[in-house]
Parts: C-alpha cells; sequence; structure tokens
C-alpha cells in the first residue's frame, strides 16, 4: 500500500546520542510537494529527526538509530542504501547560513563538479537558474566572482538555498534557516520556501510558531523526544488535539 | 601597609621582572647577530658563494654546502610535505572514532616531536645507511631530515584541520560529496596556507640541524657537487662547524661569514611562513 503522495514513511524510530535516548517511538508520513513543520522547545530533538532523513547523523559516531524510514520505496537505513546518493536526493539548509568561503558561482558549481558536469555553459545555465530560484539572481548577477562569505546573512542562507536546489533534490530540508536573520531578511526566505513547494517536498524545522503556521501545511509537535501531535496545521494552531499542544503554542511554556 | 598598595607594589615587581627578563634576551641575541656580522659580512662575496672549501681560509667558499642545503631542503620537502599532510588527513578527518590505536598514535607523534635529533640521526644510519644500503648520499640526509620534521608537519596539519569548522563539512556532505571530495575540494584549501606554515617552520628547523647529518656520515670537505641524489653531500651547519674547529683566525671569519648565509635563508623560510598566516588571517572570516 505504497501511496504515492507520501514520500517519507516513518516507522517506529528510535535514536541515541550514546545512552541518551533523544527520539522515542517516532511515526509519521511525510507528503510530497507540501510543506511539513516540526515545531517544539529547543532539545526536544527536531534537529536530530529531520538529520535522520537524509543521514546527515552518520558522522555522529554516537549516534544510533533503530526503526524504519522509507524513502518511497527504498528504505534509507538498509545496507544497500548508498548514503552519498541519498544525500544527493534529500538537499539540506542548516540553521547558520554556511557558503563555502569561495566565489559565489562556485559555491553552486562543487555540488554539479563533484558529480562531473564540467561544461561550462551547463554550469552557467545551473548557476543562474539556481540562484533565480532562490530569489538572489537579481542581486549578485553583475558580481558572481564575489566571495559567498561577503554576502549578508539573508544572502547567505538564499546562496545556500539555491546551492541545494542546483543539484536538482526531490527534498529539502531546512534546520531552522530563519534563526540567524533579521525580520526583513526572514520574510524573504519564507516567501521562498512557499514557491519551493511547488516544485520540491519541504520539511522545515522551526522554533518560530507564527513561521510554522504560515508556511506550512502540516506540522509536527515534539517534546522531550515525542511526537506529541501531527495534523493539518490549520488544525494544529486552531483546534488541537492535545493539550501539550494547545499549551505550546498558546505560548504557556517553551 | 595596606593590601591594595601591597597588591599595586606585586603587579609592578612583575612587569619589571618581565621587561628586564625581555631586554635581556634581546641584548643577548643582538650581541651575536652584532658579533657574527662584524666578524663575517665583510667576507661575503661572490666568490665566497661561489668557490669550493680550500686548506686556505681566504680562497675557501661556502658552494658545495649551500647547493647541499638546497638541495636537502628541497628533498626533504619533497618527502615530507605529501606523508605528513596525508597522515594529518587521515588521523584528523578519517580517523573520527577515538579508540586505543588511534590514541596510541597520537600520544607517539606528539612524543616523537621532542625526540632529540641525534636519535633520527642514529635511525638514519640503522635504516638508509646500512638497511637500505643508500651509503652518505643526499636521499639518506633527506630521508633522516623527513622523519626528524614529519611528526611536526602531522601535528601542524591536524591543527589547521582542526581549524576549518565542521559547518564547511556539512554542507559538502549535504550536496551528496564523498569523504574525499569535501576533504580535497573544500577543507584543504582552507588549511593550507596553515599547513605550509607548519611545513615550513620545520622546514627551518631542518635546515639548521647538524648532529643527525654527521651521524649518518655526512662529508665535512666535498669538493665537488652532487649529480644526482645518491651523491655524498655536506651542507652549511658542516661547513660551519669544520671552520668554527680550525685554529685558524681566516676560517672562524669563514664560519661567521657562512653563518649569516645560513640566518639569510631561514630568515627568508620564516618571512614566507608569516606572509601565509598573514594573507590566511585576512582573507578568510567566519
Ligand atoms: N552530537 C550530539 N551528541 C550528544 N547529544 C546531542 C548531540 N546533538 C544533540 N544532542 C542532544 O539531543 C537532544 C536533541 O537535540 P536536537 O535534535 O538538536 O534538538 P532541537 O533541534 O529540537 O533543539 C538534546 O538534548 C541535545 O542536547
Ligand atoms: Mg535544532
Amino acid at each position: 500500500m505504497v501511496d504515492n503522495d507520501i514520500v517519507f514513511q516513518i516507522s517506529n524510530i528510535n535514536a541515541w546520542y550514546g545512552e541518551k535516548h533523544v527520539l522515542k517511538d517516532i511515526s509519521m508520513r511525510i507528503k510530497q510537494r507540501k510543506v511539513t513543520a516540526l515545531i517544539g522547545p529547543s532539545g526536544c530533538g527536531k534537529s536530530t529527526f529531520l538529520r535522520c532523513l537524509n543521514r546527515m547523523n552518520d558522522f555522529i559516531h554516537n549516534f544510533r538509530l533503530e526503526g524504519r524510514i522509507l524513502y518511497k520505496a527504498q528504505d534509507l537505513y538498509s545496507p544497500e542504501t548508498d548514503p552519498i546518493e541519498v544525500r544527493r536526493t534529500i538537499g539540506m539548509v542548516f540553521q547558520r547560513p554556511n557558503p563555502f568561503p569561495k566565489s559565489i558561482y562556485n559555491n553552486i558549481a562543487y555540488g554539479l563538479q563533484i558529480f562531473g558536469i564540467k561544461d561550462r555553459a551547463k554550469l552557467d545555465a545551473i548557476v543562474e537558474d539556481s540562484l533565480r530560484k532562490a530569489a538572489l539572481w537579481d542581486e549578485v548577477k553583475d558580481n558572481l566572482g564575489q566571495n559567498g562569505l561577503a554576502l549578508s546573512g539573508g544572502q547567505q542562507q538564499r546562496l545556500c538555498i539555491a546551492r541545494a536546489i542546483a543539484v536538482n533534490p526531490e527534498v529539502i530540508l531546512f534546520d531552522e534557516p530563519c534563526s540567524a536573520l533579521d525580520p526583513v531578511a526572514t520574510a524573504k526566505i519564507e516567501d521562498l520556501i512557499m514557491e519551493l513547494k511547488n516544485e520540491y517536498t519541504v520539511v522545515i524545522v522551526t522554533h518560530n510558531m507564527q513561521q510554522a503556521a504560515r508556511v506550512s501545511d502540516y506540522t509536527g509537535f515534539f517534546m522531550l523526544g515525542d511526537l506529541v501531535e501531527f495534523d493539518d496545521t490549520k488544525k494544529i494552531f486552531t483546534t488541537p488535539a492535545n493539550k501539550l499542544t494547545e499549551d505550546y503554542i498558546t505560548g504557556r511554556f517553551g | 601597609m595596606n593590601r591594595l598598595a601591597y597588591n599595586k607594589l606585586v603587579d609592578r615587581f612583575f612587569k619589571l621582572a618581565a621587561l628586564a627578563a625581555t631586554i635581556v634576551g634581546l641584548v643577548f641575541l643582538f650581541t651575536l647577530v652584532w658579533d657574527i656580522a662584524h666578524d663575517g659580512a665583510g667576507r661575503i662575496s661572490w666568490s665566497f658563494l661561489t668557490s669550493f672549501p680550500s686548506r686556505r681560509p681566504e680562497r675557501a667558499g661556502i658552494l658545495s654546502a649551500l647547493v647541499g642545503t638546497i638541495w636537502i631542503m628541497g628533498l626533504t620537502a619533497v618527502f615530507a610535505f605529501p606523508i605528513g599532510v596525508g597522515a594529518g588527513v587521515y588521523l584528523e578527518e578519517y580517523t573520527k572514532k577515538k579508540n586505543l590505536i588511534t590514541r596510541l598514535i597520537e600520544i607517539n607523534i606528539a612524543n616523537l616531536a621532542g625526540v632529540p635529533s641525534i636519535i633520527y640521526g642514529l635511525l638514519g644510519l640503522g635504516i638508509f645507511v646500512r638497511a637500505l644500503s643508500l651509503e652518505r648520499s643526499l636521499l639518506t640526509g633527506a630521508l633522516t631530515l623527513t622523519l626528524l620534521i614529519l611528526p611536526i608537519i602531522i601535528i601542524s596539519t591536524r591543527e589547521a584541520l582542526k581549524a576549518v569548522p565542521f559547518s564547511i563539512r556539512e554542507a559538502s556532505y549535504a550536496l551528496g560529496a564523498t569523504r574525499w571530495q569535501t576533504t580535497y575540494r573544500q577543507v584543504l584549501p582552507v588549511a593550507l596556507p596553515g599547513i605550509l606554515t607548519g611545513t615550513i617552520l620545520a622546514l627551518s628547523r631542518a635546515i639548521g640541524e647538524t648532529a643527525p647529518l654527521i651521524t649518518i656520515g655526512a662529508l665535512t670537505y666535498i669538493a665537488f657537487l652532487p649529480e644526482s641524489v645518491f651523491d655524498p653531500f655536506t651542507v652549511l651547519p658542516i661547513q660551519i662547524f669544520n671552520w668554527v674547529s680550525r685554529p685558524q683566525k681566516g676560517f672562524a671569519v669563514n664560519a661567521a661569514a657562512a653563518i649569516i648565509v645560513l640566518l639569510v635563508l631561514t630568515l627568508i623560510l620564516n618571512s614566507i611562513a608569516i606572509y601565509l598566516r598573514h594573507r590566511f588571517q585576512r582573507r578568510i572570516r567566519w
């Protein structure tokens, strides 16, 4: 019963850092070309959960995962699955903008070059296209040789989005992409995320509830490693089923 | 005397003591440099740089020693850089899980950096001269000095890699890059100035080494230039050592002049290192 709308089928996952149990028996289905937001107080496991979806936790040596995550029909953690392939298909934008200390052009071209694309015209075209999709092209088109680190924080984050888009992923994961940005830059990124769902499946971690309410179609509320509630965003923010969710979204804690 | 006044007094005392220590150090250094410059500067000339050693001090030059030093430095850099950087990259980027073996290797490397250089000379004598029958050649000298500076290069490579933020690696992995692509294309370029600085400083230590080269049997009198890496050689410190031990006044002057040349070489190497470090700090800011 593989539903074509479902891209991630997460079944009963548990995760540990050493002895510390940080994700507790979580199941969730994430739909294609929708924005799914993950909210909850800090330290509740949102980032850990997000990084399970593209195997970025592989680099943390005391990390351990149990349970199953299907991406389409593929088990992400089966031995036959190539994590490189997974990360290629499921891109990520991080909490702090992290452009490479290279030119804007090379920041974007890198992801293509490592997969053997050398043709200059092709690279040029993809760089432009990605920057346009990330709403950055008009600001940088005359200065593609400039170092990515010389951009403002908001521009850097859009550069990181362009970089993620360039390798043509199917999913983009965002881990609190606006937490280091001012309100104007934040608004731009939010607009962008709503654009992106026309082409990509988006999962976004945020601790800003207004942001979740504005940009997402579905929202999951995490607390202390539990997925307390997962539903339509509208439902979560108007008539949550769980008392804890209600307390959290009305600002009574967190 | 109240407590506050007492504290101030102690404070002032330590300030003066530190100043005095600095001045004593500088005075010694300047005396040394001035003394050598005074003795040797007049002796430096084109013919001094381009003549072979001789029994007559006024006709002797440092050609074979200078060429030997340049050969040895070049070869040592060629051997030590890739091996040292490779080992540093392996330890820093590929063995993230700290197990007993990697710990042991780390402790060993840290200790090796502190082993007296003559021990490396004995090692070189045993391995390269005897076991591999490379004789007292340039190759033996360079390989021995390679062993000597490898720990320093490995350690400075690791420090330079540690200074590269993890977020750069994450960004690369998240695009589907392999560990090698991430290391080679993103991490190493950022760490390179730091690695080069460490390597050059290590080389500038090696350039003055005498004991290990004498231990492997480098000659003190060479009146020809090496034509291949299997030829015997001498280097500036050995030439200086040789001249200093002669009774004639003329050789003491030669020694002083050769010391100036050696100091200039070291200074050039260190300036390159400082320049690289400077550029590195200016260019990259996170
Ligand atoms: N690398 C790590 N090693 C050990 N504990 C970690 C590590 N990363 C996160 N944790 C812990 O796991 C819990 C969940 O962290 P995280 O997923 O980052 O939460 P969130 O993103 O919701 O703030 C926290 O208690 C945090 O301290
Ligand atoms: Mg987080």
